[in-house]
């Protein structure tokens, strides 16, 4: 009943969701804690909305092939090293809808083709 | 003749009964090995002590490059672990523990912190110093250890009894337990708790008070 008011696509992002915060916790929550909130200047929090929408083509690179140099969040600058980890493009794009639509996001849907797309373009 | 309480002193005795039973105090366990020694008594008989395990004697390299030993921690009570500034697994979530710990007791001086790096390579004073910033603990409360690969695996295996090794078969080089060991103020074990299970957290933040009253006397 519920389910007939909701769109098709709306449906799968929720999916995604669920599913992206499974991997969020097995893969994420170690270093940028259960609520995004990072740990101390060792990690970035997830939290920074501004970040998130403009990087937004940028995420799938930084969580397949890690991160070293510094980034700037909520004004503050992180200069730690994130390892990569070596993803589906599928699980790929179900953790970034978890972490673009949870932690005070809402960035809507990011299918895999998207993350097939960016990853081409990482740099 | 027939002796019986009135009814307000069976009460009355009734309610000493159960305060006695509820005020018997909680007292931590003495973990490790133990030994026995025979002590001669002031008047000439002997008698048998029991002899429980300590952390030894150590000498280790802290994050601004200074010497700490056992004197860095005479008359407190400490928290020990073993742990490397690029472990990503289950480090994270024992600092984080550890951090809210350090915060909840940062005014009470009886209580220190040491954590001891296990990454002899790359764990350098230096990197150490950087980590403890960022953590945002630096300071003499939370000690951050370094020293010859020897020293500290022997330390955690042999005195602290956290297993530690070095695994060139796993990702990040080495392997080890997470356990937050409690030390009291005659350097005995008197707990370990999983650094990365809340529960154990938790039971550990209750015992600190109890150990901490209990040195008092």
């Amino acid at each position: 009943m519920f389910y007939s008011c909701q769109t098709a696509e709306s449906v799968q992002r929720d999916a995604y969701y669920v599913n992206g915060r499974d991997l969020y916790i097995k893969h994420c929550q170690n270093c940028h804690g259960e609520k995004g909130e990072g740990l101390g200047e060792l990690t970035p929090p997830l939290t920074d909305s501004v970040f998130m929408k403009n990087n937004k083509t940028r995420l799938a690179c930084i969580i397949k092939n890690g991160l070293s140099g510094p980034v700037t969040i909520h004004g503050k600058v992180y200069e730690g090293k994130m390892p990569d980890f070596n993803m589906a493009s599928i699980d790929i794009a179900q953790l970034t809808v978890y972490i673009t639509n949870g932690f005070g996001h809402k960035q809507g849907m990011y299918s895999s083709e998207q993350v097939a797309k960016d990853l081409k373009q990482c740099r | 003749m027939k002796y019986y309480f009135p009814v307000p002193t069976t009460f009355i005795l009734a309610a000493i009964l159960f305060l006695c039973s509820c005020k018997g105090e909680r007292k931590l366990p003495i973990y490790g090995l133990r030994d026995t020694k025979t002590v001669k008594n002031s008047d000439g008989t002997t008698s048998v002590d029991t002899v429980y395990q300590t952390i030894p004697a150590f000498k280790l390299l802290n994050q601004d490059s200074t010497y700490i030993t056992n004197d860095n921690f005479k008359g407190k009570v400490y928290i020990a672990d073993f742990f490397f500034t690029s472990c990503t697994s289950i480090c994270p979530i024992m600092h984080r523990n550890m951090k809210k710990i350090f915060e909840d007791f940062k005014d009470n001086p009886d209580l220190m912190f040491l954590s001891h790096t296990i990454d002899f390579k790359y764990d350098t004073p230096a990197v150490l110093k950087k980590y403890a910033q960022k953590l945002g603990v630096d300071g003499p409360k939370w000690q951050f250890a370094y020293g010859a690969k020897d020293t500290v695996y022997t330390l955690a295996t042999k005195s602290y009894l956290v297993s530690v090794e070095q695994d060139n078969n796993d990702k990040q080089g080495y392997v080890h337990q997470g356990y937050l060991v409690l030390i009291d103020k005659h350097k005995r074990i008197r707990g370990a708790y999983d650094g990365t299970n809340p529960e154990q957290v938790a039971q550990l933040e209750k015992d600190i008070p109890v150990l901490l009253a209990e040195e008092k006397n």
